[in-house]
Order: structure tokens, then C-alpha cells, then sequence
């Protein structure tokens, strides 16, 4: 038997015990576990707000941590950083890349990043002295598209990138950290645990990855999904994640179980998830899909809720504010809509 | 700090790789998933109540409410 034959042999058997591991621990579903739960009465929210002055297809949106301020990046080589409840542009910043994939919020507001077919990660000082915001560090050493970014703190930031890696940056100094390998393609989403000592990351392999920042490696790898899993985010409580697939579905998985408890899937819908975010308890996850409407789900029964329609071109980017008060999503008819 | 250019592995690195990540995920302990649903359900429905998005918010408490319009006599 050849060497590449005996290591995917070994790798499958290795992959059974895993399946064979989680079944073992499988008592129950989380079908049963709510069967006494009533589902969420229907969800009905209202555009509140309507950001306009980009002048092509959103991207990316992320919010501040003060649930005021948001950042969005868009086609039109700009980064906006908008004041959410008075709809103001705090900054408008003209990218040197217009390839723009992702843009991301420093938890303490001072940064924003963004990248995108340029490879780079670029890392922008939005408090500067003499009021200008600037390029304050560009982080190359990826080979591949940026698709997703996220500040760890002022001097930290993670990156997930089509070269299938992820990479932890030291933004001082502007080198790589830690090189996370393992993805079989195209890592598409990235989100960091709200302890901030994981991160998580889907691909177009069709898995997701946790992730231990500090020691570097890869601790579980979920499955399951049957085509590129476009957007990835933690659970509000931190044990479980949620991903949003090109299979028209979304998954539930736990990591202390270390499986999925539950797909949120619908025959009527059957087009890819482009964007998730879940609701400050986690009862509600709200995906957009490339047929522009943001589909509302009770995460414990499964059940659509509600939908936000009003975008007039797909939904790139969704986001809840960390005090959970309201929505925004972005969209490819270059608009950002704040929803409540 | 060891940079491992992607490009540069063959099948057979990756292959390896794979082996060896399978290895330390079959050790995995695993927790009944009956505790897990049961840790997400009581989770949410403790902050159900609190989640503005789920049980929605009175106008006037609404941070983003639309400015008052005027009103024609």
C-alpha cells in the first residue's frame, strides 16, 4: 500500500471513531429537549434607520462596541464609520484597494481594518492627533483574498484568508503571530469567542474549526454542511456556534458536545446564506440570503419567524449591537438598514 | 516563529497533517448533548424577556425611533 493510501485510511478510520465518539453522547435532540417550548411569536421589525452615501455593493458591516457607531465597507473603494442613531458619517475613509472583502471594529473604538483581493490586512487610526485618519499599518503575508477580519484588541487582530489560513497579527510590528493551517479551502469567516480565547472559522472545505489562540492549534473540526460555509459566529454564551452554508442552511454545533444539534432549513428556501447574527439571548438568529430577504429564526424550535425585506439586492453582511437593541444589515444595493 | 508557507506543503504533508489533527480531536471528551440543550435552553430563556429584538421595544424607549415629523393642521 502507497504512504498517501495508508494516511487516508488511517485518517478515515480515525474520522469513524470520531462519528462513532459523538454518537455515543447523543441522549438527545434538541428537537426533543424544547418539545415543550412554545415557538417565538411571530417577529416583526421595522427599518428604523437607512444609511445612505456608498456608491456601490456593501460587503462588510461590524459594529462598535458602543452599539452606536458601526463601519462598512463597500465596492466604492470606502469605509464609513456612521453614526447609527443619527445616520451622520463620522469618518469616510478612500481605501487604496476599492477590492474591498471585510472591515472590522477595534472592541476599544480606536481602529478599524479592512481587506479584501489585495491580500492585506490594513489597520486604520481613527483617533490620530491631527484629526486625519490614516493607514496606520498594512498586514501582508497572506497569499490569498482577505475574507474576514477581527480585532482581538489594539495590538492584536485575526484574519481568515482564500490562501485557507488564518493568521493572529502583531499589528505593532506588523508580523504574523501564529499561522493557523488545517482548512482544505477557502477560509471564508472568522469570529472570536466572547472570552477571547477561541476563534472559530468556516470554509469552502464545508467545516467549521475552533481554534485555541494562544496555543495555536485546532481543537475540534465540525461537518456536515454540503457546500462553502459563508459566515460563522459564537453563540451568545460561548459553547456553541453557528454557520450559515451555499447549502441554503444554517447549523447549530455545540463544542462541549462536539456535533450539531440542530439545521435551520426550510424546502422554500434555496439559496446560499451569506451573512448570521444571533439576537442578544440567542433566541432569535438572523440570517441573510443571496435571494436579498433576511430570513429570522427561532433558534430552539427551528422555526422561521419572521423576515426583513426590504433590500432591493442580496444581503452581504448582518450584524445585532452588542446591547442587542437593534439590526443592521448591508447589502449589495448599497445600503445599510438599522432594524428594531 | 516557525512560518509554515502553505503553498509549499505536498499532499503527503497535508495528508499528515490531517492524521495527526484527527488524532488529538478523537481524544475529545465529549459532553452528553441532553446537558448541552439544556444549558443553551436555560441560557436563552433567561435573557429572553431582556432581548429587545424577541419582545420588541416601546417607542419612546426606542433609541432608534424615527425624528418626529411635523404635523399639518
Amino acid at each position: 500500500m502507497g504512504e498517501m493510501e495508508q494516511l487516508r485510511k488511517e485518517a478515515d478510520s480515525l474520522k469513524d471513531q470520531i462519528t462513532a465518539a459523538r454518537k455515543a453522547v447523543q441522549d438527545t435532540t434538541l428537537q426533543e429537549a424544547v418539545a415543550g417550548i412554545t415557538v417565538v411569536g411571530r417577529v416583526q421589525m421595522k427599518t428604523r434607520k437607512t444609511l445612505r452615501g456608498h456608491l456601490a455593493k456593501i460587503y462588510a458591516m461590524h459594529w462598535g462596541t458602543d452599539s452606536k457607531l458601526c463601519v462598512s465597507a463597500s465596492q466604492d473603494g470606502k469605509l464609513i464609520v456612521w453614526d447609527s442613531i443619527t445616520t451622520n458619517k463620522v469618518n469616510a475613509i478612500p481605501l487604496k484597494s476599492s477590492w474591498v472583502m471585510t472591515c472590522a471594529y477595534a472592541p476599544s473604538g480606536n481602529f478599524v481594518a479592512c481587506g479584501g483581493l489585495d491580500n492585506m490586512c490594513s489597520i486604520y487610526n481613527l483617533k490620530g492627533k491631527d484629526g486625519n485618519v490614516k493607514v496606520m499599518r498594512e498586514l501582508a503575508a497572506h497569499t490569498g483574498y482577505l475574507s474576514c477580519c477581527r480585532f482581538l484588541n489594539d495590538s492584536e487582530i485575526i484574519t481568515s484568508s482564500g490562501d485557507c489560513t488564518c493568521v493572529l497579527w502583531d499589528i505593532e510590528t506588523g508580523t504574523e503571530k501564529t499561522i493557523f493551517t488545517g482548512h482544505q479551502g477557502d477560509c471564508m469567516s472568522l469570529a472570536v469567542s466572547p472570552d477571547f480565547k477561541f476563534f472559530i472559522s468556516g470554509a469552502c472545505d464545508y467545516t467549521a474549526k475552533l481554534w485555541d489562540i494562544r496555543e495555536g492549534q485546532c481543537r475540534q473540526t465540525f461537518g456536515g454542511h454540503e457546500s462553502d460555509i459563508n459566515s460563522i459566529g459564537f453563540f451568545p454564551n460561548g459553547n456553541a456556534i453557528i454557520t450559515g452554508s451555499d447549502d441554503a442552511t444554517c447549523k447549530l454545533y455545540d463544542l462541549r458536545a462536539d456535533q450539531e444539534l440542530i439545521t435551520y432549513q426550510d424546502s422554500g428556501i434555496m439559496c446560499g446564506v451569506t451573512s448570521l447574527a444571533p439576537s442578544l439571548s440567542g433566541r432569535l438568529i438572523l440570517a441573510g440570503y443571496d435571494d436579498f430577504n433576511v430570513n429570522i429564526w427561532d433558534s430552539l424550535k427551528a422555526e422561521r419567524v419572521g423576515v426583513l425585506a426590504g433590500h432591493d439586492n442580496r444581503v452581504s453582511c448582518i450584524g445585532v449591537s452588542s446591547d442587542g437593541m437593534a439590526c443592521c444589515t448591508g447589502s449589495w444595493d448599497s445600503f445599510l438598514k438599522i432594524w428594531n | 516563529m516557525p512560518v509554515i508557507n502553505v503553498d509549499e506543503l505536498t499532499d503527503k504533508d497535508k495528508a499528515v497533517m490531517e492524521v495527526n489533527q484527527k488524532k488529538l480531536e478523537v481524544k475529545l471528551e465529549r459532553w452528553l448533548t441532553s446537558k448541552c440543550c439544556e444549558e443553551v435552553k436555560e441560557y436563552i430563556q433567561a435573557r429572553e424577556e431582556e432581548d429587545i429584538l424577541v419582545k420588541g421595544i416601546p417607542e419612546e424607549k426606542n433609541p432608534f425611533k424615527e425624528k418626529g415629523g411635523c404635523v399639518i393642521c
